[in-house]
């Protein structure tokens, strides 16, 4: 049977992406878990993640899994979803500036704080960056977007945002202040800024396009 | 570009949706999974449940109820009412929750908004806040933070303390203005707006909303990055969807 590798490292809440993922997966299995050794065993692996960059790294080496997941991105389809996307990268400056996984290349920024108010302004963008957002497909061919329309609304709840070294790697982008980078695919690895799972049927779309996905 | 959110707020009691008016006369208004499969199908863009129950025995009754809930509908859910302690936001969060939003043990303890948004990150953290004026006529604007359902005075300045938890680990606050509570006034405008130009964190208007212009306003004249109503939903008087293609034909950003 096959299987879907669900990372568990204690600190999110992966009650909503498991439930939309074993609505998505009929013929597989979900598993979700901490343990490298089931979770290597899983044909695909998701990435999930809420709270600070530093508590995910520390969570992720203690638990032994941050080699498991660079195992993974070799030679798996994996998906990051959130901070999942983000510790990905090579660096973040969230918590005083933490070193990430580096599977991907590129740095983690924050999104500039809102000037002070102006009467004579209209209302001021907020961080953390939070709601439905549009998402422009940058690789409109790319499987994860099968059967998703182009400008789609999907739900973001982020105070940092990804900057790509490589612009190549970029899926899908989005406007906060400026244009971002919402989505990333490299190979067998992809990932969402946003949160598929709480993103109503098109993010459930994405969840079953990336059950069905063989990179 | 962001779209301005539409949040229906359903109060829990004991298992049961539930309306009153200014904090009392309680009517029923329907089972909760139901009441909330309806709003995600009408788009709501979130929703948020207050577990108004009064007796924390009651308290396996609300995780059920956010369980069955978190299983059907994919949209974010926020839950709050007698959150006291981090093991509590734990709780709700393991339940389904995707938010937890905290108003009297901020008041008591503030650092339990710093110790829940450092361990459970400041994007699950909603702090809600009960404000009224207490100015007297003449006197410049101002609001106290009230406690309690409404019913007890803390003496804070309701801007000054929406400040001090956006910076403490609150990433979204939900200002209810009591006077305006219930009774279909509409939202209390400079209270919003005079905290919503004041912290960087998005701000959820609510209290009040009687028709649909309420909403616009809330988004205009409140400058509020969402906007919460319960009784023109509840009672049929509008659906999400109506409200939405109201605000959009208005020229507000909205995901439809």
């Amino acid at each position: 049977m096959r299987a879907i590798g669900v990372i568990d490292y204690g600190m999110g809440n992966l009650h909503s992406l498991g439930k939309a993922l074993e609505r998505v997966c009929s013929a597989t299995r979900v598993e979700v878990s901490y343990d490298p050794e089931v979770l290597m065993k899983c044909d695909r692996i998701v990435l999930p993640g809420v709270g600070g960059v530093k508590a995910c790294m520390n969570e992720l080496r203690r638990l032994e899994l941050n080699e498991m997941v660079r195992e993974a991105a070799r030679t798996k389809p994996l998906m990051g979803i959130c901070l999942g996307m983000q510790v990905m990268l090579d660096h973040s400056e969230e918590n005083g500036g933490v070193d990430a996984l580096g599977i991907i290349s590129g740095q983690v920024r924050r999104f500039p704080d809102p000037p002070p108010a102006d009467p004579a302004d209209g209302p001021r963008l907020k961080v953390p960056h939070m709601g439905w957002n549009r998402v422009r497909q940058s690789m409109p061919t790319h499987p994860m977007w099968k059967n998703v329309p182009d400008n789609s609304w999907f739900y973001f709840v982020h105070s940092y945002y990804v900057a790509l070294a490589l612009p190549s790697d970029r899926m899908g982008e989005a406007e906060y202040m400026q244009p971002f980078t919402a989505a990333l695919a490299h190979e067998n690895i992809v990932a969402f800024q946003f949160h598929p799972e709480k993103s109503q049927a098109t993010g459930i779309q994405l969840l079953t396009n990336f059950v069905d996905w063989s990179p | 570009m962001l779209a301005k959110r539409i949040i229906p707020c359903l109060d829990i009691d004991r298992g049961r949706v539930v309306k009153g008016v200014k904090f009392e006369s309680i009517q029923d208004a329907g089972d909760p999974v139901e009441v909330a499969r309806r709003y995600d199908q009408q788009g709501a863009d979130e929703l948020v449940f207050l577990d108004i129950t009064a007796s924390s025995d009651d308290r396996p009754t609300l995780f059920k109820t956010v369980e069955a809930v978190a299983r059907e509908i994919y949209i974010p859910l926020t839950v709050g009412g007698g959150v006291r302690t981090c093991a509590d936001v734990r709780a709700l969060l393991s339940a389904g929750a995707d938010k937890v939003s905290i108003n009297t043990a901020a008041v008591d303890r503030p650092q339990l908004v710093a110790e829940a948004g450092d361990r459970y990150g400041v994007q699950c953290i909603v702090v809600a806040i009960d404000a009224k004026r207490v100015n007297k006529k003449k006197e410049p604007l101002r609001w106290e933070v009230f406690t309690h359902g409404g019913r007890r005075s803390t003496g804070i300045d309701a801007v000054e303390w929406a400040v001090r938890m956006a910076k403490l680990g609150a990433g979204e606050l939900l200002v209810t203005s009591m006077d305006r509570d219930g009774t279909k006034e509409g939202y209390d405008h400079e209270l919003l707006r005079a905290i919503s130009d004041q912290v960087a964190v998005p701000l959820i208007a609510s209290g009040g909303v009687g028709e649909l212009k309420h909403l616009y306003e809330g988004l205009t004249e409140g400058r509020c990055d969402a906007v919460l109503a319960a009784s023109i939903f509840h009672h049929g008087t509008h659906t999400v969807g109506e409200a939405k293609r109201f605000l959009k034909g208005k020229g507000v950003n909205i995901r439809l």
